[in-house]
């Protein structure tokens, strides 16, 4: 059975996930993995996007976080500022689903700029609702590609909190959620160590040398003293997946009428 | 109100160095407004925001732009705003200052301006360096507890134009689907003005439906697809492969140039710019 990594990835991001969770999903990475959870072994979990759809089954991954199908397929749909008040500021959030542009190695996330903020060498389209995701939903996970570019040792600005300055420094801030819990990649996952909250090698994939994640790590990566050596993709799973994508990839080629 | 053509709206009520609002959360985004705006060349604007998505792009790229508030600045699922990120880095056409704020922020500030509070207020940008960057960002202690927590300055536009399915005989609209903050943004600004897919007897509105009431907007125009690219719930999808053509247009300041001299400056209003895109696509 062959797969790519990013297939891997994003099977062992919605294995994490159980069933019954009520989790936030950003776009990318993080819907894709939740939609597979939801499509194969956690047919109950509840999927909430910031556009204000809550409980959506969307057959197709959305290309926009606010896509028709999400609004078609939702239990309810709510005013925006209601989403992230009542909801997310509610505590009613288990897991906050994330994606970004760079990761330092207590989980702060950048996914603003690149260079200085003022005079910026790149700017990205900024932090959207990441930045009270990452702040109240009991648990974050984060998924992103692992390069010396995404994972480096300072981020150029700090668009959501991690572990902040590391220690216990998130919980003296008064965030209250747990921060991340989890930063699943394309080499295998990484959690932070319980004290210093610095994030760790804590399971590889198969096949993959924990020195190659080292080495695709802008930061010495330290390895935790149990790696766990995490299963291949389910063919359940890969198959689930692929159908998704291939679904994905013609509705959104699809040339819709113009509406005249 | 009153049921206007879309150029009498526009010229009647926006003015250049106004601060503008067109909302709509992904859904309901009115680009027909914002070519108008772009045809009739109204510029030294602040326009808000939550997303500016392609209709900011392309009011940016034209050089309209004075100031942008805002919360994520992407195309969704897609990249860059390249006309956005142009202005920012390069300053072309003309320099942008901008105020950054993340989502939640940006609802509390349109929630606050609703109410007519001077600010909102939420446990919110805990551990992030937006508020280092934007002023608008500030803190109070809850007078309760000692809890310590963010405040974001109350938005208030000058107008904020709004899509929406329809509007009855009597002015009033409805608004279905995705709602993002339309209703907040709508009852913070000074002047609320609605293009509408259709005008209709009667709303199609069980109880509880989002209706903003005739006396809360300033002007409504009848615009059939006056969200494409973006969508009307019921009415027609979101054009995703539109959005993703957009990436390839906008990235060079040439092609973002004719595209919309073509398209937006070289057509009379609306239908005629959906008829030149139908044009294109059976060419290609």
């Amino acid at each position: 059975m062959s797969y790519s990594k990013d297939e891997m990835m994003t099977v062992a991001a919605a294995r994490l996930l159980t069933d019954g969770t009520t989790c936030f999903v950003g776009i990318g990475l993080p819907s894709a993995a939740a939609n597979l959870a939801r499509l194969t072994h956690a047919p109950d979990t509840v999927l909430i996007y910031e556009s204000g759809t809550i409980g959506t089954r969307p057959e197709v991954l959305p290309l926009s976080i606010g896509d028709g199908e999400l609004a078609e397929t939702a239990d309810c749909i709510v005013p925006l500022p209601e989403i992230f008040s009542y909801w997310l500021q509610g505590g009613r959030i288990d897991v906050g689903f994330l994606g970004a542009a760079q990761i330092d190695r207590f989980g702060n996330l950048n996914s603003t700029v690149i260079g200085d903020y003022d005079h910026p060498k790149t700017r990205l389209p900024g932090a959207g609702g990441a930045p009270e995701i990452a702040t109240h939903a009991r648990r974050i996970f984060i998924v992103l590609r692992m390069s010396p570019r995404s994972f480096v040792p300072q981020i150029a600005f700090r668009s959501s909190g991690g572990f902040f300055e590391g220690g216990d420094s998130r919980e003296r801030a008064g965030a209250p959620g747990a921060g991340p819990e989890v930063v699943i990649t394309d080499y295998g996952i990484l959690r932070p160590h319980p004290v210093t909250r610095e994030l760790q090698l804590s399971g590889i994939y198969p096949g993959v040398d924990p020195a190659a994640a080292q080495a695709a790590c802008g930061w010495p990566l330290a390895i935790a003293a149990e790696l766990e050596q995490i299963p291949a993709p389910s063919q359940e799973h890969l198959d689930a997946l692929r159908a998704l994508h291939a679904r994905t990839d013609r509705a959104h080629s699809t040339l819709h009428p113009l509406p005249l | 109100m009153e049921l206007l053509s879309l150029r009498e709206m526009i010229a009647r009520h926006v003015k250049p160095g106004q601060m503008l609002a067109l909302e709509g959360f992904t859904h309901l985004i009115p680009f027909a407004a914002g070519h108008e705006i772009i045809r009739q060349g109204i510029g030294d604007l602040h326009l808000v925001r939550m997303t500016p998505d392609l209709i900011y792009d392309q009011l940016i790229g034209m050089g309209l732009v004075r100031e942008l508030t805002f919360s994520w600045g992407g195309n969704p699922g897609v990249g860059s705003l390249h006309r956005l990120r142009d202005a920012v880095e390069q300053q072309w056409p003309r320099p942008l200052a901008w105020h950054e704020h993340s989502h939640a922020g940006m609802a509390a500030a349109y929630t606050a301006g609703a109410a007519k509070l001077p600010f909102g207020v939420l446990r919110g940008y805990i551990g992030t360096d937006l508020p280092k960057h934007n002023p608008q960002i500030s803190h109070v202690e809850c007078p309760y507890t000692g809890e310590k927590l963010a405040t974001v300055r109350a938005v208030n536009p000058d107008v904020t134009i709004l899509h929406a399915q329809q509007v009855d005989a009597r002015g009033n609209v409805l608004v279905r689907g995705i709602l993002g903050a339309t209703r907040e943004a709508a009852l913070a600004a000074k002047a609320v003005l609605f293009t509408v897919e259709e005008q209709v007897e009667k709303l199609d509105a069980p109880m509880n439906a989002t209706v903003i009431p005739h006396w809360v907007v300033s002007a409504a125009a009848v615009v059939k697809g006056g969200a494409w690219p973006s969508y009307a719930q019921d009415y027609y999808p979101r054009d995703n492969a539109f959005y993703q053509q957009w990436d390839e247009i906008a990235r060079e300041r040439g092609s973002f140039r004719a595209w919309m001299e073509h398209h937006v400056l070289g057509t009379a209003d609306h239908r005629a710019f959906l008829q030149r895109i139908g044009e294109g696509r059976a060419a290609s």
